[in-house]
């Protein structure tokens, strides 16, 4: 038998060579073939869809082909346009510096907020990748009092002293914990009171040590603004947010009750109702001399508004949790701060990123909204200030463009980074 | 406990606020530097320049005011303010004098309790319309969308206006006249309307002005001014007289050119009793005797402040008009200083 197969003519002993797929199945013609033109509706919205892009590319290309870049103002841009279509960039290139810092911050000073900036990306990166070593959390510590001089200069010194206080309280924290968590906290806010009373009366003799020329809060403005507000306006919230969800859930009564009603009544008022409250009712309860900086009475109003909102989303996240986690950390024999430490919060937290992400989103495109306080942050520069000098007034496309810039990639980086954290703390296996 | 610690806060709060109304002056004085409110922006009145530095026909006012005071035309702290802000920041002492283009109207100046120390524009509300829409008078307007600020007095004029003349319209609110142009131009209203001085500005810097009627009706009388808290009246008779120094310096020929010359001594006793070289004005409102001379040095007289920013050579381009001197047929008229 076998030897009558292999004399069979018909049988190849050789492979084929690999063949070319047809051209209607390689390629960027399948490619297209199966995503843009799969059946006549998808034909139709992909032929719509090319005319839309081609004209949209047709119109808004001449107008930043021809844009220009360097009149001194919109006049000039248009005498130079002479009716051809055309942006007036020469907006930006004049006032960048206005719609990045404000109108008041000294110009030669301006490395101060930058330098600010660029260390903020360096004390986030150990926080947001676990990767790097953790040693850089020192760096992270130190950021908040090392960007308050930057910032607002005036001698380093108060910077330290806010920092020995803040150390010497902590050391005190954990030396009196064995006593009680709500000893060791009290113990360690006095302590760190003390220091800083301390320091407070120390630094006017130590006043000459590194000082930067100080700036007023209501100097600062443009982007600078917004980033100040939403950084520490986020950073600020995800604690507090944490603990009113906690305390939501809490056994307690009075914890309870303050937590419920904090969030309600923060929840069921607008941000920009609370932004009113800080700028023109507050005024009147502080006598006129002890006028209460205006970004610290803003931040305080926006943390309030976002960690009601951040405590709602860990709530959900505490929410699916299935009981089985409470009951096994509690037969672990594990006390509430450890149980809640290494057991609830690491999950719920990991199930709420998605909602916090987004309202940290939110929360940083809402600090556009004091520009309805007459604060010169980004918007609050192109509807004031720039729209109403007599050089730039009628420009509009160019500077809010810019700003729909900034504030773009800023929070498509937020995203793209919530995403790929979710990715890295997933842990099933779909 | 809570609630008491929060009254007796109140308490103080309210007692130190009124201490503090009482002397404006004295506070001013210790601080060094003027807290004036003014707008976060409007073209010729007041917006910060390239460099950060307020100009315009508003901003002038607080800068002599604080020229008179202290001194120093630049110790100015400039407060901006939205329309709706304005007033409790004055009422809660945050800024020393407000110089917002403000109405003069009764119940600001008696119910919400502040005090106007004089007019440095006499404004009215107007209309703008394209040309190609064919209207020439405003009462032809019925059924018209309308751009209206919110939180102004020109607000409330509109609706009287087309409530007299039994007509129709539908408003469009907007926040700053900034935010009214875009809206306007590409047709969301029909008609513009805010003062007069608003919309020449605003006209003036469109790509085809030409393709815009201002209608000839003016329907309010709208005085612009710079005001004070109410129960301070020495520190609003600095404002006011500090302002009256600037229309007068204008009046009798005193301009930032020929001051210094002028303050050597003139035949003219009232020019001598404005510039501190005759009589004891300055005493009386407790400054000193060469107030008014820096006030006029720190940006000109009341004529050559006008000039440089909302004038005709200017892109605002606004004529004198009623704010002529009253020996041109204006309505300027200082009383005398003597």
């Amino acid at each position: 038998m076998s030897d009558m197969h292999s004399h069979l003519a018909f049988v190849r002993t050789e492979m084929l060579a690999q063949q070319e797929p047809p051209i209607k199945e390689k390629g960027i013609v399948k490619w297209a073939r199966s995503n843009l033109f799969s059946n006549w509706v998808n034909s139709v919205l992909t032929i719509v869809a090319l005319y839309v892009i081609v004209r949209l590319i047709f119109s808004a290309g001449p107008w930043f082909l021809n844009g220009i870049w360097d009149t001194s103002s919109l006049a000039q841009c248009r005498e130079i346009l002479d009716g051809a279509r055309g942006a007036c960039f020469s907006v930006l290139s004049e006032r960048w510096q206005q719609l990045l810092f404000g109108i008041a911050y000294p110009s030669d000073q301006y490395w101060r907020p930058t330098l600010a900036f660029v260390l903020m990306l360096v004390a986030a990166a150990p926080v947001l990748f676990v990767a790097l070593p953790r040693a850089m959390l020192i760096i992270t510590g130190l950021f908040p009092f090392v960007a308050y001089w930057l910032l607002w200069g005036g001698t380093i010194m108060t910077s330290v002293f806010v920092l020995i206080g803040v150390v010497v309280g902590y050391l005190v924290f954990t030396k009196a914990e064995r006593f009680g968590f709500v000893l060791g906290l009290v113990a360690g806010l006095i302590a760190a009171v003390v220091v800083w009373k301390i320091g407070g009366a120390i630094t006017p003799a130590v006043d000459g040590i590194m000082v930067l020329e100080p700036v007023a809060s209501r100097d600062m403005g443009g982007f600078m603004l917004n980033m100040m507000l939403g950084v520490v306006c986020i950073s600020l919230s995800l604690p507090i947010g944490i603990m009113l969800a906690l305390g939501r859930q809490s056994h307690m009564p009075i914890i309870k009750g303050i937590s419920v009603v904090f969030i309600e009544f923060i929840r069921g008022v607008p941000l920009i109702t609370l932004l009113f409250v800080a700028s023109v009712v507050l005024a009147y309860f502080f006598p006129p001399e002890t006028n209460m900086d205006l970004i610290l009475r803003v931040i305080i109003m926006i943390t309030m508004f976002s960690s009601a909102y951040i405590a709602e989303v860990i709530r959900g996240g505490l929410a699916a949790l299935p009981k089985g986690q409470y009951e096994a950390a509690d037969s672990l024999g594990l006390d509430y701060a450890q149980a809640m430490r290494l057991i609830i919060l690491p999950q719920a937290l990991k199930i709420s990123i998605p909602g916090i992400v987004n309202v940290a989103v939110g929360l940083f495109k809402d600090t556009t909204l004091v520009s309805v306080i007459s604060m010169f942050d980004l918007v609050g520069m192109i509807r004031g200030p720039i729209l109403a000098s007599t050089e730039w007034n009628g420009v509009y496309w160019e500077l809010y463009g810019f700003a729909a810039l900034l504030f773009f990639v800023t929070c498509y980086s937020i995203s793209q980074y919530s995403q790929w954290l979710e990715r890295q703390l997933r842990t099933d296996h779909r | 406990m809570k609630k008491s610690v929060f009254l007796g806060a109140l308490t103080v709060a309210g007692l130190t606020a009124g201490a503090a109304a009482a002397a404006t002056l004295d506070d001013v004085k210790a601080r060094g530097t003027l807290n004036c409110g003014v707008t976060t922006g409007l073209v010729g009145f007041a917006a910060p320049d390239a460099n950060g530095e307020w100009q315009g026909f508003d901003v002038s006012v607080c800068r002599a005011v604080a020229a008179a005071v202290l001194g120093d035309p630049t110790a100015v702290e400039f407060v901006p303010t939205t329309g709706k802000t304005r007033f409790t920041a004055l009422a809660s002492g945050e800024i020393d004098l407000l110089a917002r283009n403000t109405t003069w109207t009764f119940s600001r100046d008696t119910d919400l309790k502040f005090d106007f120390v004089g007019v440095n524009y006499y404004d009215g509300q107007g209309f703008m319309v394209p040309k190609a829409l064919g209207v020439t008078s405003a009462k032809e307007l019925d059924g018209a969308t309308v751009c209206i600020q919110t939180g102004t007095t020109t607000e409330l004029n509109l609706a009287d206006f087309f409530r007299t003349n039994n007509i129709e319209y539908t408003p469009v609110p907007i926040e700053t006249n900034a935010e009214a142009q875009p809206l306007y131009l590409e047709g969301a209203c029909d008609v513009y309307t805010t003062d007069a001085s608003g919309l020449a500005a605003t006209r003036a810097a469109f790509e085809n002005p030409g393709d815009h009627v201002i209608l000839p009706e003016i329907i309010s009388k709208e005085p612009l001014g710079p005001l004070v808290r109410h129960g301070d009246n020495d520190w609003g008779d600095i404002a006011s007289w500090t302002l009256m120094a600037l229309i007068a310096a204008e009046e009798y020929g005193i301009t930032s050119a020929n001051i210094e010359e002028m303050s050597a001594g003139t035949n003219n006793p009232e020019i001598n009793r404005i510039l501190g070289t005759e009589g004891e004005l300055g005493a009386m409102i407790g400054l000193d005797a060469e107030w008014a001379k820096r006030a006029i040095a720190a940006g000109g007289n009341y004529g050559e402040i006008f000039a440089k920013n909302i004038g005709e050579e200017t892109p605002v381009g606004l004529a004198r008009g009623l704010n002529a001197q009253w020996t041109d047929g204006g309505l300027l008229y200082a009383p005398p200083f003597r």
